[in-house]
């Protein structure tokens, strides 16, 4: 059961440069992520005829797009029968769905999917705040119902959701440390990640708040960094130079109001929707799943897609990851192989895909997880913002 | 430090069409939600039609203006300039009607002082042509 008839396969990935302060164009960037995984998928960019990509040539926060569609389209003299760019789909994974879609359908056979950022290098001259506010002079869009409340980064709307679980559930911050630290652990094994120095949970306790119960190492940093897949139709001609990972289903699906305080249960998230729907089109389950790829812009989110996944019962996510042995590179289900994007970078959601198929593909050199696993999970977006895919490699 | 003093600058809403009484209706002391007239549900943010019923006939209403935190943070990172750190960040939810919640802040207590399920009431403070809503303990009021 495929609710894409098997047809959609993902055949090369690529990285480009990855770093604070880089002070290269989000432009730049995208080009080179995109060559690498035409390259690595053994394509000219003569055989790629779409696009896709999150979230199109504009955002609110300066840095938080590198190029859009069609400036890739146009850099690299492409010829497609297809594209997109937008925000506006299941969060930073949505634009791979759509090229999933896109190729069972026959719209397209090779779709370049993207996500680049370099807010890094455009925050170098202030923070988040002053580089959202060289926007609109007046709060708008979802903005209005926070800005004036002083609560300018995602970083309060988690925080207070985050509040409302440890009311209700219970969830020490030794236990929400073992994402971060976990995270860490992972990236000391990826010569890309940011972060690579050890992070103790001393240094955890101790550090400083961001918002309450969020601290610094609760949050991911701005980074500069680009990442592509290559979404194929299966057999599609080409050079292909490894097995096919398959797409098994996604999840899109939004089942309640889309905005960060509506939902009916605050201790849950967009997530729990788009979790549900992708385990309706399949009949892999959660004990199936080798690696998980959870999108950690806050820690506390990936505890959310861990409970959403159906990995552990509701409430008990804190419990779940308690000692950190069980998603550890060599426990029962490792989270974030890759340091995700508290010590990775944040490249915005499909860097976890990326890994994913990294995985899949045995290419995790010191940070492979052994046995090569066969079937994974990426998740991307918090909040109301949600989108997962389930890959596997057989 | 208690967060009981209004910060020297706010960053304002650009209210539209359907949010405009929510940002001005303060000036008459009043928490305008919107509010459908045929199934008389209450939500928030507004919008043109219920989203339980899907009635047209909707519009602001003024709420009690008294609810319970059901979640906040303290924030402590200073993110803008001239609205100094710490503040309360909550998502309130209204007496009028379960799940019905505004983002606010809490003044008029300390930071530490605030907890999930206490007792909010709506204050208003004036900025320009708008009034912006924001909560107080119950009994403090």
């Amino acid at each position: 059961m495929n609710p894409l008839g098997g047809e959609a396969t993902i055949t090369g990935i690529g990285q480009s440069e990855v770093g604070r302060r880089l002070g290269r164009s989000g432009y730049d960037l995208t080009i080179e992520a995109c060559l690498r995984a035409i390259d690595d998928a053994g394509l000219d960019p003569d055989d790629i005829d779409g696009v896709a990509t999150y979230p199109g040539a504009s955002a609110p926060i300066r840095g938080m797009t590198g190029a859009g569609a069609m400036q890739l389209h146009d850099a690299l003299g492409l010829k497609t029968r297809w594209h997109m760019g937008t925000s506006e789909t299941a969060g930073q994974l949505g634009p791979v769905m759509n090229a999933c879609l896109a190729v069972a359908t026959g719209a397209a056979n090779h779709v370049v999917c993207f996500r680049s950022v370099w807010e890094s290098t455009a925050q170098q001259s202030g923070d988040r705040a002053s580089a959202l506010r060289q926007g609109p002079r007046r709060a708008a869009g979802m903005f209005e119902w926070f800005g004036p409340y002083g609560a300018m980064s995602a970083a309060t709307w988690v925080a207070m959701l985050a509040s409302r679980y440890i009311h209700d559930h219970g969830l020490t911050r030794e236990q929400l440390a073992q994402v971060s630290l976990t995270c860490r652990r992972h990236a000391a094994s990826n010569p890309t990640a940011v972060y690579r120095d050890p992070l103790t949970m001393d240094d955890y306790l101790t550090s400083r708040m961001i918002s309450t119960p969020l601290c610094i190492y609760d949050c991911d940093v701005p980074t500069d960094g680009a990442v592509a897949l290559i979404v194929s139709r299966r057999g599609a001609s080409g050079g292909l130079n490894r097995p096919p990972i398959t797409v098994e289903a996604f999840g899109h699906g939004v089942a309640q109001r889309h905005n960060w305080d509506q939902r009916a249960d605050l201790t849950t998230m967009g997530a729990h929707d788009a979790a549900a729907s992708m385990w309706d089109q399949t009949m892999i389950g959660p004990g199936d799943i080798d690696v998980m790829e959870l999108y950690d812009g806050f820690s506390y989110i990936a505890l959310q897609w861990i409970e959403a996944l159906g990995f552990c019962e509701k409430g008990g996510a804190g419990r779940y990851v308690e000692g950190g042995h069980r998603i550890a590179l060599d426990g029962e289900l490792p989270l974030n192989t890759q340091g995700g994007q508290l010590s990775g970078g944040r490249l915005h959601g499909l860097g976890f895909l990326h890994e994913a198929c990294l995985q899949l593909w045995g290419s995790g050199g010191q940070r492979q997880v052994t046995p090569n696993p066969e079937i994974a999970v990426a998740a991307a977006g918090g909040g109301p913002i949600a989108g997962c895919v389930l890959v596997s490699l057989k | 430090m208690s967060t009981t003093e209004r910060p020297e600058e706010r960053y304002l809403p650009e209210p539209t069409w359907e949010s405009e009484p929510f940002w001005t209706s303060g000036k008459q002391g009043v928490l305008a939600i919107h509010r459908c007239l045929d199934c008389r549900r209450w939500f928030h943010p507004p919008a043109p039609a219920c989203w339980h019923c899907r009635s047209r006939n909707v519009g602001p209403e003024p709420s009690v203006g008294t609810g319970v935190v059901a979640a906040f943070s303290v924030n402590v990172h200073q993110w803008l300039p001239k609205f100094p750190p710490p503040y309360v960040v909550a998502i309130v939810e209204l007496d009028d009607e379960a799940g019905v919640r505004v983002t606010s802040n809490i003044f008029g207590c300390e930071p530490e002082e605030v907890y999930i399920q206490m007792p909010v009431v709506v204050d208003f403070e004036d900025w320009e042509e708008l009034s912006i809503p924001v909560f107080r303990p119950l009994d403090a009021s």
